[in-house]
């Protein structure tokens, strides 16, 4: 059996309806998640010995403009035991998303990127501040109503 | 030969303070390498042997601020940045020159963003702006070259009344 048949068997397996949706793009193995039982997952892929899914390697986000559950977030995460790839999207409700950072360390500073870009607030992360912009910026550049120029006097500039 | 032979054949020169200074001042200008990018690998080009900024005397890159003279701006400068910048080029002491280098700094360039300042000239004082993205190294020298036009005008009552920030002085 090849290891995406083990992965979704495994899956549906032990968290019951945790995966919606399966999307098998040239072989990048795409997961879409229930809400409720994401943590549950991630804390199972991780701790599974024979998937090892040990690496979280990037979290961002979709923002859809006009569906009504606007922002998906989307989850990278690496297995170094099977060289394997794995992508997760969550649909949210809202803009609050569950933070992964009590599973794998390394999402601190991703979430608070897509906190940053999005504005997606990820409940339990242990400091959730901007990484980019300055901190006492109001908005979120990439969703889709921000002017690709910015707002005007956003950001104050230094007197000359 | 030159200014060694009339001075052993009389002894002295005359001339004024203010021209002597800013012969003196416009040969060893020293530049601060506000290298932000790409636009610094240029700027280092430009100080190696083939192009040779020690030519007109610049060759003394200080990456302290408080020991140069002309600022050369090079990259793309961010809003986050422009504190920075502006921090540093406070602590030059005056006369000073800067020299906006590159399209980014410029104008922003490609970067019509809104992370991006669109032209340095919108919080420091440019003198010289440089075309290219980068610029050759013979560009930033032309750009040198009239900053050094720029200073040989100057005149001590040109500072006159520019108040000592650096010292803390002011006017009385």
């Amino acid at each position: 059996m090849e290891l995406k048949e083990v992965i979704i068997e495994k899956l549906n397996g032990t968290i019951k309806d945790a995966v919606l949706e399966v999307s098998d793009f040239r072989g990048d193995l795409c997961l879409v998640i229930r809400p409720e039982k994401f943590l549950q997952t991630c804390r199972f892929l991780k701790d599974d010995d024979e998937l090892g899914f040990d690496m979280c390697e990037d979290v961002t986000a979709i923002d859809w403009a006009k569906r009504k559950n606007r922002f998906t977030t989307v989850y990278h995460v690496y297995s170094l035991k099977n060289k394997f790839r794995l992508r997760l999207k969550v649909n949210l409700e809202g803009e609050m998303a569950e933070s992964v950072t009590s599973i794998w360390a390394s999402a601190n500073w991703y979430e608070r990127e897509t906190f940053d870009m999005f504005g997606i607030k990820f409940t339990g992360h242990p400091d959730l501040r901007r990484v980019y912009m300055p901190e006492e910026f109001e908005y979120h550049p990439l969703i889709k109503e921000f002017p690709l120029l910015g707002i005007p006097g956003s950001i104050p500039l230094p007197k000359k | 030969m030159g200014l060694e032979a009339k001075l052993t054949s009389d002894g002295f020169i005359t001339t004024t303070i203010d021209a002597v200074i800013a012969w003196a001042r416009k040969n060893s200008v020293w530049p601060m390498p506000m290298g932000i990018s790409c636009c610094a690998i240029e700027m280092m080009a430009s100080v190696d042997p083939k192009y040779d900024l020690s030519r007109f005397g610049s060759e003394v890159m200080r990456f302290s601020p408080r020991q140069s003279d002309l600022m050369i701006v090079a990259g793309t400068v961010t809003y986050k940045m422009a504190k920075v910048v502006k921090k540093i080029y406070d602590q030059m002491p005056d006369p000073k020159w800067v020299i906006a280098m590159g399209a980014c700094t410029s104008t922003g360039g490609m970067y019509r963003t809104y992370s991006v300042v669109q032209g340095i000239d919108q919080f420091l004082p440019v003198d010289v702006y440089t075309a290219g993205c980068p610029p050759r190294p013979e560009n930033l020298i032309n750009a040198l070259i009239e900053i050094q036009d720029i200073i040989s005008k100057t005149r001590g009552r040109d500072y006159q009344d520019k108040p000592l920030l650096e010292m803390g002085f002011s006017k009385q």
